[in-house]
């Protein structure tokens, strides 16, 4: 019986869930036979808790702590699934019986998260079971770096960390620059908010980042690594460190690995919550104890980075990659995905979508498959509208590129970009031009303030569109926004200001008709400008039921019983309750 | 920064010092330095960085520059049971920002500050990794998943009887 484990499945009970069914198993003196295992996110973070039975591979979803006594009386004991907690298939209709046939999990293919969900992550013998340790063990003990860093290059890994960077490359520069003391860093900073690819993998299988660090140290002779993280990941940091130790008493960390006579420890550093700080040159200043503001490349990392030293970063899902090619060859992942993009790609699917959560998909897959077959289409049955990939540097896509092959080129083409993998999917709801807003708000408290044209120039980009959402702008404002974002572009000093206008100007190109109505018409027809719209009741809907005075919380909604209610607009605060709480589809938006 | 000293406490101020020498007062651990401050007081008020700079040898204004700079970091002392709503992406498109104007309007207190009577206070935080529950709002450690604007109230009553 695996439980999922993951800070999701956490948040909904799935702790006390886990405790009950080991209570179960104990009292039913089904020790022997069952096995209840916390392991890491299956994915399927929608319906959590998850709990899946193996080998048959039954899946329930939405199981709640005092679910546990009938899945071991009736599944373990009996043999009988317990329906109620089966998956349903939100289109057919129809009951799943394992995860096998469900669209969410058919067109994935983990290699990243390959032991997420399958594995104790707290418990290093189940990863040397599921031939954790092994790539490094043939790389320490038979193999030359050069020909370890030969063998990423050929797979054709690049960088998951957003830059898309070949690993390859990489590592072939840090190696070829000689120091006394190099060191490996691993980069778990994770700041796209609505992301969580990086935390899921750490929470699910710490091992597989370990030992790819430890390959990675060892082509390039350095003997120290380094994991970043944010110091609000405290359950990926309790697993890291469990996962540290248990290496260290295996003697797969520390001196002579393995008797190959190469040293390797690692160490946890803590972030405090700032985006900026998951750039590379940032991130080094912070763990030297310093504001992380990044500096001018080059000089790069790989050659002057932590305490000046020659320093490697890589992101966590780049390292969950590493393990595999070395066992599978780099030949076999080479196969996978498109010309120039190698493998596969881990997004944390999000927003207006029905399968919220976190997939593994192969490079050349589309928009459309990742959204409609594995996403489960839009909400509520609504119309799609936009999906933005690349966190606060990416854009909004829309329904013309869902048959683009996601891969770092294809979505760079049409103006938005791979980046760490958070991808929000948004429907005829959402207002772009409040969208774009929000992220701007986001650049701009997390812009590190070191040059001009990123802490300027996005405190006005946002100013604009305040006033746009507000239905003060102009058609001069719009084309202000497109060359004011052009110049930030151009002249900021690092990622976050030579990315941050991208979901300005991706909205302005594809959107440009909704910037149009907000400033020309002063209207937003995705109702969500509160300056723009108006809350009014629909008389032939309205049966005076009164359930909307009543819940109104400045009271501006006044009528009789059984008489048609009216909405005092000069008291109104837009707070939407009306709307949410009316049975009738009496409250609308004009 | 606040006018009156605040009196720290004897042997939290030892219980930091010593934390300190744990990392062999070495200026390059000042954030893992304040993260165990901040344990201990809840909070960095300009008098706890005066006391790390004075560990670490460094500047008060370089403490200062790094606590302002990490969002992590505060230097106002958090409510009995501070609130935390996810603005994260994912929370954002389906409806954090009504839910967080409910909080606001009815504690009456903008994001960043408690209320007069120390109870609640209110922050914002960028995906805490449940996004399949969103919108997301945390209560200390407790998380609320789903949450509506009318939602607001329920919780809040949950927190009315203790004192
Ligand atoms: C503003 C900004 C934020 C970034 N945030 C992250 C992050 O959260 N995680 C990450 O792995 N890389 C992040 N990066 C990319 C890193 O600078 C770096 O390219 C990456 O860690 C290299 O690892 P990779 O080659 O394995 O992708 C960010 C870059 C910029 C400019
Ligand atoms: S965006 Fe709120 S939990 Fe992820």
């Amino acid at each position: 019986m695996l439980v999922c484990g993951g800070t999701g499945c956490h948040a909904s009970a799935g702790e006390l869930l886990f405790e009950n069914l080991k209570k179960e198993v104990q009292e039913n003196d089904l020790k022997d036979e069952v096995q209840v295992v916390a392991t890491g996110c299956f994915g399927f973070c929608e319906k959590g808790p998850i709990v899946k039975i193996i080998p048959d591979n039954t899946f329930y979803v939405q199981v709640k702590p005092e679910d546990a006594k009938e899945l071991v009386s009736e599944h373990a004991i009996k043999g009988r699934k317990v329906k109620r907690l089966l998956y349903t298939d939100p289109v057919k209709k129809e009951q799943i019986q394992d995860s096998k046939h469900m669209g969410f999990y058919k067109k994935q293919l983990r290699i990243a998260l390959r032991n997420c969900g399958m594995i104790d992550p707290e418990n290093i013998d189940e990863y040397l079971a599921a031939d954790g340790y092994e790539a490094m063990g043939r790389v320490l003990l038979e193999m030359k770096p050069e020909d370890a860093i030969q063998e990423v290059l050929d797979a054709g890994l690049r960088g998951r960390g957003g830059g898309g960077f070949p690993t390859g490359l990489k590592w072939q520069i840090a190696s070829k620059n000689h120091a006394d003391q190099k060191y490996v860093v691993c980069n778990a900073d994770e700041g796209d908010p609505g992301a969580f690819m990086d935390r899921s993998i750490l929470e699910g299988d710490p091992h597989t980042v370990l030992e790819a660090m430890v390959i990675n140290g060892f082509c390039i002779n350095a003997t120290k690594g380094l994991i970043y993280i944010r110091a609000e990941y405290p359950l990926a940091i309790k697993r890291l460190k469990i996962a540290i130790d248990q290496a260290r008493e295996y003697g797969l960390l520390g001196k002579d690995i393995l008797g190959s006579g190469f040293d390797f420890d690692v160490e946890i550093r803590y972030g405090a919550g700032a985006f900026v700080c998951g750039e590379e040159t940032a991130l080094i200043h912070s763990m030297e104890g310093e504001r992380c503001e990044p500096t001018f490349k080059p000089p790069f990392p790989a050659q002057s980075g932590y305490l000046g030293k020659p320093t490697n970063v890589n992101n966590v899902e780049t390292y969950a990659n590493i393990p595999v090619i070395f066992n599978k060859g780099a030949k076999w992942f080479a196969s996978i995905g498109t010309e120039k993009s190698k493998g596969t790609k881990v997004f944390a699917l999000a927003g207006k979508i029905n399968n919220v959560g976190l997939i593994e998909v192969p490079m050349g897959i589309t928009l459309r498959e990742v959204i409609f077959e594995i996403g489960g289409g839009i909400q509520g049955g609504k119309k799609f509208k936009a999906v933005q990939t690349g966190g606060p540097s990416g854009g909004c896509l829309t329904d013309e590129h869902l048959d683009t092959p996601i891969d770092f080129d294809n979505l760079l083409a049409v103006g938005s970009m791979m980046g760490s993998g958070g991808m929000i999917v948004m429907d005829e709801d959402d207002c772009m031009v409040a969208v774009s807003q929000f992220y701007l708000e986001f650049t701009v408290e997390e812009s590190c303030g070191k040059c001009s044209p990123c802490r300027i120039g996005n405190k006005r980009l946002y100013e604009l569109l305040g006033k746009i959402t507000k239905g003060q702008g102009t058609e001069d404002d719009l084309d202000n926004l497109r060359n004011l974002s052009d110049v930030i572009k151009d002249s900021s000093l690092c990622g976050l200001g030579q990315t941050s206008p991208n979901p300005v100007l991706s909205t302005l190109d594809n959107f440009y008709e909704e910037y149009l109505a907000h400033v020309n018409e002063q209207k937003c027809f995705a109702g969500q400008c509160k300056e723009l719209i108006r809350y009014e009741i629909i008389p032939e809907n309205c049966v005076g039921c009164t359930v909307c005075a009543r819940n109104c919380p400045v009271n501006c909604i006044s009528g009789e019983r059984k008489q048609v209610h009216t909405i005092d607009q000069s008291l109104c605060i837009k707070c939407n309750a009306c709307m949410e709480k009316c049975k009738f589809n009496a409250v609308t938006i004009i | 920064m606040t006018s009156v000293k605040l009196k720290l406490k004897d042997s939290d101020v030892q219980q930091l010092k010593e934390v300190a020498k744990s990392f062999n007062n070495q200026p390059g651990e000042l954030i893992n330095v304040l993260h165990k401050a901040q344990e201990i007081f809840g909070y960095l008020p300009a008098e706890v960085q005066e006391v790390v700079a004075n560990e670490l040898n460094v500047s008060v204004a370089k403490v200062y520059g790094v606590v302002t700079f990490y969002s992590f970091f505060t230097m106002l002392p958090k409510g009995r049971y501070p609130i935390s709503i996810c603005t994260g992406t994912a929370c954002y498109v389906r409806g954090a920002d009504k839910v967080l104007d409910e909080f606001k309007r009815l504690l009456k207190v903008p994001v960043g500050e408690t209320t007069e009577d120390g109870k609640f206070s209110i922050t914002c935080l960028r995906c805490v990794g449940a996004c399949g529950l969103a919108p997301v709002v945390m209560v200390g450690d407790k998380t609320y998943g789903r949450v509506t604007t009318d939602g607001v109230k329920e919780i809040l009553k949950e927190y009315e009887d203790e004192v």
